[in-house]
């Protein structure tokens, strides 16, 4: 392992995030960004699974064999996800309610199962742990940042405290609607992606065709 | 049967499972560089949505809601709470069934799809149509058209974004907006188009 724990953990942050840069786990990081709130909820929620699910299945590596292996991966995360839905029905009913479909989709979400496809198969339990969590929070650090964009510029508040107080309740801000609807998502993330893209070039893909300038003569 | 209709038609366009959802955007994002792949790929999950939609709706009514296994003796028994892991078990089966029939009958799709193939497995947009249609209690013929149509709504998603992207890769874009970051914008704007559907009283 040369890798150590901590940049196993910080990694995936910046230069190896999830998001960003492996394109895994857009579905939910698009669809509930737009309250902090619920950002919140779900980031933590995706966190613990995929450090959990990528523990259990890194204890499991031995037994399970390879042709099979999705689907008892796939049973290993659907119980892990059963649990939170369960949790959260009991003790956070009103963001259950508002995420909806999304905590089930926790169990396709990729990064889960990319992280466990990848790294779980492959590492002592413990280190899957860290990896796990790692990804997890590079996860929830993208859509923290996106929640934040969209419910500051959106609605004017963080959390749902009031920064900017709005027009409508008599304050000065015009916030922008757009930003409460699901587009708007795409291009918080597009513009995010830029960024860092121009922050760490290292990231940039390559162009498939270059314009040339020809001579005129 | 006009019932029907309207759902199928909104299925598609109001709340098409791609862009107003964002089910499935892994996989939307990264295989929508060619329009024959996008195509293949589109029509396998329509085929597996139409599946595991109805499969799914029949576990439900007969086996996991809350008094649904009365014809076992057993009146009294809820097992909601099962539903996530059947389904996904449900799906995860399809799949792996489904890629046993491409590599015998059409390997060029096959090798097209590659590694997306078992992700379909992990792909939102299934699971999420089998949740969709839990949380809107459709019937079974309900849960045929939704299927179906959703797929199809899916389809039609990521073979537009593909024939896009065909385009878009001679034009001059800004470095760190190569790749990736160009193809969220664009999907933004398909989404924002895709909107106006939402206007459409049905």
């Amino acid at each position: 392992m040369v890798q150590t724990r901590k940049s196993q953990l910080v990694d995936p942050l910046i230069d190896n995030n999830p998001i960003t840069l492996q394109v895994l786990g857009i579905c939910s990081a698009l669809a509930v960004t737009s309250s902090l709130n619920v950002a919140f909820v779900m980031a933590l929620a995706v966190t613990l699974v995929t450090g959990f699910s990528s523990m259990f299945i890194s204890m499991l590596r031995n037994q399970i064999p390879g042709s099979i292996r999705i689907i008892v991966q796939m049973v290993i995360i659907a119980s892990l996800v059963i649990v939170v839905d369960q949790l959260l029905k009991a003790y956070a009913y009103e963001i259950s309610k508002t995420l909806s479909v999304f905590v089930g989709l926790i169990i396709t979400n990729c990064i889960v199962m990319g992280r466990a496809e990848a790294f779980a198969m492959k590492n002592p339990p413990v280190d899957s742990f860290i990896d796990g969590i790692g990804n997890g929070l590079g996860y929830g650090l993208i859509l923290m940042t996106v929640g934040v964009v969209r419910e500051l510029f959106g609605s004017g508040s963080l959390f749902g405290i009031t920064i900017l107080p709005t027009v409508n309740n008599g304050g000065w801000y015009v916030p922008n609607g757009l930003l409460l609807l699901p587009p708007s998502a795409f291009f918080v993330i597009g513009l995010l992606i830029w960024a860092l893209r121009t922050w760490k070039p290292k990231q940039q893909e390559d162009r498939e065709y270059r314009i040339q300038s020809v001579e005129a003569h | 049967m006009e019932g029907l209709i309207s759902l199928a038609v909104k299925a598609v366009f109001v709340e098409n499972l791609a862009l107003s959802f964002f089910l499935g955007m892994c996989t939307f994002i990264a295989v929508s560089k060619k329009i024959s792949t996008a195509m293949g790929l589109g029509a396998s999950v329509m085929v597996v949505q139409t599946i595991t939609v109805p499969a799914n709706n029949l576990i439900l009514n007969y086996l996991l809601a809350p008094g649904a296994l009365a014809w076992a003796g057993f009146p009294d028994v809820d097992l909601t709470f099962l539903g996530l892991i059947s389904y996904i078990g449900v799906i995860a089966a399809l799949v792996q069934i489904l890629e046993m029939v491409l590599d015998k009958y059409f390997p060029p799709l096959y090798n097209a799809l590659g590694v997306f193939l078992p992700l379909i497995t992990v792909n939102c947009a299934i699971l999420g149509g089998s949740l969709f249609m839990v949380e809107r209690a459709y019937d079974f013929p309900e849960a045929l058209t939704y299927g179906v149509s959703s797929g199809f709504g899916w389809a039609l998603a990521i073979t537009a974004m593909a024939g896009v992207r065909e385009k878009l890769k001679y034009s001059d874009i800004p470095d760190g907006l190569q790749g990736l970051g160009i193809t969220f914008i664009t999907a933004g704007l398909m989404a924002m188009a895709f909107m106006s559907f939402s206007g459409v009283k049905l």
